[in-house]
């Protein structure tokens, strides 16, 4: 494609068309009359012989002319004094057009006035070219080029740079539509991604982010969630290093979870839904490229799970008993967060019988119980995902979020006799010290329940979490900014 | 041609050489660092008692957690109390 030479508009005035438009149509009369009579210049974006009538004529062919003046709409007309623009007005208006070219009588047969037409150059289908093309965006990434004959996936892969997947090739192009997700800086360093503690922009995410195959709608997300795990609180770097399956589960409350297409219903921790998909997987490509974390090398999990690959879904929140999980976290409803849990794979819990709510929660607390090993508790949290046709029981008899975690919590409660280690003829177990405490199976705050899965299925699921506290993760929620 | 944007951080770890192995123990400071795991004190305990048989000076080290890089102020106190160190992963 051919550049123009310059970007600097002539002396007195200047109209920018394009073919493709009724008011740029309309007025074609008026730039002949201008033409007559004053020094007019016209660029006009589509076809290089339109309008036929006018002899200095110009054609924006790589819309150099438009997109460095700004050119939002056509037509456009600009005053241009001494190297300068004076004034400029957009569309058709007789009384502003007379104003600027200082000529009457302008159109007589044309209505007063008439909206223009978008500018084809900030046409969304051309607008990232042209940003990348003339813009002053420069990433500071380093730029990678595959040669003609590589194969840009196997070239991907054998870097090290991909899940195992196939990932989104990286393009500047690319990077720079999902950079457009959201209104932070690239360079705003948002985390220090263990293991190697490496400072992380957003461009880095953005760029982890297209290869994870996110939208740039979701960016935003994946920020908050990188910041939720590269904390203190959360300990990513222990989460990734230990010999357990966890990996970082998040959910997605707040209204931007409907407005980016998540799914919370049917399958939602399943496949199928982009953003689901793509979202956590986005982050543990961060924790892999920027961070450096690896399985066989820093991660040592000896199973790992697919979580580990990426793990996110939305709450339920339309038909929710309950107010959104984040409100443990003290954020009010509507307000958009997301919530990183240090988790493993869900798995299902059936009770198709119990049609009160004291019932239900018995069979919760029954399965609970066995999360890592029955006989250890306190030391793990989870997540208890129900779903509707199980919510509905709690929702009839006005069970709170509270009053249901108390119940479930209570009927945990055993002796630490039965918990010891040695009890039962199992050497694992909790120390001997403990033996005379009765005890529950979470810790104040560790039940994580939340609404979610399809309307049929009288199912509830678990997620276990990893070790608790101090020693190891707490779960981190943290608000989703644009 | 494609091209692409690196996803890596594009750093190169600082490289901090390695202190030789010394030939032998002999009027050595031994470091025992314990990072928590159950049962690596027992492990260490047994290490103590057969380094200061053979009369060697031992200081003992324990990290807050596992899970958890060693606080760099642990680090600074082993380096510069320690000729040489010992870490004990156990289970």
């Amino acid at each position: 494609m051919r550049l123009s030479q310059s970007t600097t508009l002539p002396e007195g005035l200047v109209a920018i068309v394009k073919e493709d438009c009724p008011t740029c149509e309309l007025v074609v009369p008026v730039l002949k009359q201008l033409d007559d009579r004053t020094d007019l210049t016209v660029f006009t974006q589509d076809n290089p012989d339109f309008p036929t009538e006018i002899s200095n004529r110009h054609f924006d062919e790589d819309l150099a002319i438009s997109w460095h003046h700004e050119i939002e709409t056509v037509p456009t007309l600009i005053m241009i004094k001494d190297g300068n623009e004076i004034e400029r007005t957009v569309g058709w208006s007789r009384s502003q057009w007379e104003s600027i070219s200082g000529v009457s009588e302008l159109g007589r047969e044309l209505p007063d006035q008439r909206p223009g037409c978008g500018s084809l150059s900030v046409d969304p289908s051309l607008a990232t070219d042209l940003e990348l093309r003339f813009g002053a965006s420069s990433f500071n990434a380093r730029k990678v080029e595959f040669a003609e004959l590589e194969d840009t996936h196997e070239a991907l892969y054998d870097r090290g740079w991909t899940d195992g997947l196939p990932v989104v090739p990286p393009s500047e192009e690319r990077v720079l539509a999902m950079l457009q997700g959201t209104s932070r800086s690239p360079e705003e360093v948002i985390a220090t991604v263990p293991p190697d503690l490496a400072p992380c922009t957003v461009e880095k995410i953005a760029i982890n982010a297209v290869m994870a195959g996110c939208r740039p709608e979701y960016l935003p997300v994946v920020l908050a969630a990188v910041q939720a795990v590269c904390t203190d609180t959360f300990n990513m770097h222990g989460l990734l290093a230990t010999t357990m399956p966890h990996a970082p589960v998040f959910v997605v409350n707040g209204p931007i979870a409907d407005q980016i297409g998540m799914n919370s219903g049917n399958n939602a921790m399943g496949q199928g839904n982009r953003a689901n998909s793509t979202i956590g997987r986005a982050v543990q490509l961060v924790i892999r490229n920027v961070g450096g974390g690896r399985p066989g090398e820093v991660d040592r999990a000896a199973f790992g799970s697919p979580a580990k690959v990426g793990f996110c879904f939305a709450e339920r929140e339309a038909d929710s008993p309950w107010p959104p999980v984040s409100s443990m976290y003290g954020f009010t409803p509507g307000t958009n967060t997301v919530l990183a849990f240090p988790g493993e794979a869900p798995r299902n819990l059936i009770d198709q019988l119990s049609r009160d709510p004291d019932s239900l929660a018995q069979t919760y607390a029954a399965n609970l119980i066995s999360i890592q090993h029955p006989k250890l508790v306190l030391g793990f949290d989870a997540i208890l995902a129900v779903a509707p046709d199980h919510s509905r029981v709690f929702s009839e008899a006005g069970w709170s979020r509270e009053q249901l975690t108390e119940r479930i919590v209570e009927l945990t409660v055993r002796p630490g006799s039965e918990l010891v280690r040695g009890a039962g003829d199992i050497p694992e177990g909790i120390p001997e010290e403990m033996e005379g405490l009765d005890l529950p199976k979470f810790r104040p705050n560790g039940l994580h329940i939340v609404h979610c899965g399809g309307a049929a299925g009288l199912f509830s699921a678990i997620i276990g979490g990893w070790v608790n506290g101090d020693m190891g993760s707490n779960p981190v929620c943290v608000e989703i900014t644009p | 041609m494609t091209k692409v944007l690196d996803p890596t951080n594009e750093t190169k770890p600082a490289e901090i050489p390695r202190v030789d192995r010394p030939e032998s123990l002999d009027g050595l400071t031994v470091g025992l660092l314990d990072i928590s795991k159950p049962r690596g004190d027992r492990f260490l305990d047994r290490i103590e008692e057969r380094l200061v048989e053979r009369g060697l000076r031992v200081e003992r080290f324990r990290k807050p957690t596992f899970t958890k890089p060693a606080p760099v102020d642990l680090r600074h106190e082993i380096a510069t109390k320690c000729d040489v160190v010992i870490e004990a992963l156990a289970d």
